[in-house]
């Protein structure tokens, strides 16, 4: 397992957030209710439910495109579960959207410097639809990184890739993200074992925010490792009480 | 190869149509043979050519104006509630209105040349442009929008740029159907204008040679008017398949 040097050493710790919401209803259905969360730089955060639970409400609360949440405007970088590039851009233009949307002189040389990061130096020109899932989520990983924002949100982020690219997937954003503050929402959780620190159940109707596990750092982990077996075991059983419940 | 199937199509229907005049012993006033088309081709050669120039023209301005104002149609459509409350409406109910009902009006308006054409052509292709990109425009995909909200912390001063970004890149395909439909359709629109009141052009001189039972005229004329009206498409087809590689992907993707 590799070390990840703590980003709680410098000279000047980035701020931690206190995220706070007031739960979310459609019409007068209410999906979330009122929550919050403490996040600090470097740590990751994995909400787990199954489909439905409210995870992605909660999430666009966050990001601002739901009311009711913080005021976390450019603060954040998104992630969703599609890579969500422009079609009839060129990889280095899709990272560089976020410059371009705000009017921004693009840093090229940013832009050229995470590709090569990310193994995808070689293709810069491309247009996505030349590119294999694996290699659009990376360069959606890329965009994300090139936003540079202390509060990264992922939705699923890696849910539609086979399991092997989803796993160097994973490593992947362990390794780039190690100094953000990570919030990710998954229903996998061998996903949320490899990544977080910190695994938080949403469950019930309106859904509640539950803390399950505080995991020992040093991620990304080997969620097959026998140590890992028992968080395994007890998400699975939280997750499969919860849904015999509902049902 | 891919050119002998349309090849062959065409040697058949000539046949055909040699037959027909054959086979009812048909005088050339009523159906010309194809031979004596081909004559007219060659012999009044010079004249259809000057008078397609002009046509081709009416039909070129009018499809670049048209699509103009199709295009900034639509972008006043998706830009403003105030336009989409009262101008939508206004475009759907002029669509009822029949062209070929408005042309000796727009001839008395517009005059004998060319202008009265290319407002006919406009009018024609106008809906099917504005009407195919304010669709594309409002069926962005929402997670594109997502993302550039909280890209640009959903600042006011950053719509615009969301809007040429990726609105209207997303909605280039759906504009370039509405060309493709305008293409097809403003032909039409030139040659109506030309009937009702024209001293030039293929229309013109259709009707002319209808006027002296010069058929195989007609005839030639009427051909040469489907090729330019068949070659405008293919070409117009060709640059939105050119300028728009990604599009075929969708077809594809899951």
């Amino acid at each position: 397992m590799t070390l990840q040097t703590s980003v709680y050493s410098r000279s000047t710790p980035p701020p931690a957030f206190r995220l706070a919401g007031s739960g979310f209803a459609y019409g007068d259905h209410a999906v979330l209710g009122p929550w919050s969360l403490d996040l600090a730089p470097g740590e990751t955060i994995a909400i787990l439910g199954p489909s439905g639970c409210g995870k992605s409400t909660l999430l666009k609360q966050i990001a601002g495109l739901l009311s009711g949440g913080p005021d976390m405007a450019g603060k954040i970088a998104w992630m969703a579960q599609q890579d969500l590039l422009l079609p009839w851009a060129s990889l280095r233009d899709n990272i560089l959207l976020g410059a371009r949307l705000r009017g921004e002189i693009p840093d090229l040389a940013r832009a050229d410097a995470l590709l090569d990061r990310l193994g995808l130096a070689d293709r810069p020109n491309a247009l996505p639809q030349q590119l294999s899932g694996g290699m659009r989520q990376r360069a959606a990983l890329a965009r994300t990184l090139m936003e540079d924002r202390p509060l990264v949100l992922m939705d699923e982020p890696f849910s539609a890739l086979d399991s092997i690219t989803r796993a160097d997937m994973q490593n992947l954003a362990c390794a780039t993200l190690h100094d953000r503050a990570v919030l990710m929402v998954t229903h996998d959780p061998v996903e949320a074992c490899r990544m977080a620190d910190r695994i938080y159940l949403l469950t019930g109707a309106p859904a509640q925010l539950q803390l399950a596990l505080s995991l020992r750092p040093g991620k990304p982990r080997d969620p097959l490792s026998p140590d890992m077996l028992p968080h395994l075991r007890l998400l699975h059983d939280a997750l499969l009480r919860n849904a015999m419940s509902a049902a | 190869m891919t050119w002998l199937r349309p090849l062959l199509t065409l040697c058949g229907l000539l046949l055909l149509w040699q037959l027909i005049v054959w086979g009812f012993a048909l005088p050339p006033y009523i159906l010309p043979s194809p031979v004596s088309v081909a004559r007219a081709f060659v012999l009044r050669g010079d004249v259809l050519l000057t008078e397609a120039v002009v046509t081709v023209v009416e039909i070129l301005l009018g499809l670049v104006f048209g699509a103009l104002l199709g295009a900034a149609a639509a972008l006043g459509l998706l830009a403003s509630t105030v336009a989409r409350r009262w101008l939508l409406p206004l475009i759907i109910a002029s669509q009822a209105v029949p062209v070929f009902a408005l042309a000796p009006l727009l001839v008395l308006w517009f005059g004998y040349g060319i202008a009265s054409k290319i407002v006919m052509t406009m009018l024609i292709i106008f809906f099917p442009v504005s009407a195919a990109l304010y669709d594309g425009l409002r069926r962005t995909d929402a997670g594109w929008l997502d993302l550039a909200h909280v890209m640009t912390g959903g600042a006011k001063q950053h719509r615009l740029r969301i809007l040429l970004h990726i609105r209207l890149m997303a909605a280039l395909p759906a504009f370039a159907s509405g060309l493709k439909i305008a293409a097809a359709v403003a032909p039409i629109g030139a040659v109506i204008g030309e009937w009702v009141g024209a001293s030039a052009g293929l229309g013109f001189l259709m009707l002319q040679a209808n006027a002296r039972v010069q058929t195989d005229l007609m005839f030639a004329a009427l051909i040469l008017l489907a090729l330019c009206a068949v070659a405008l498409y293919a070409a117009v087809d060709h640059l939105t398949r050119r300028l728009l590689p990604w599009q075929a992907d969708s077809h594809t993707r899951t």
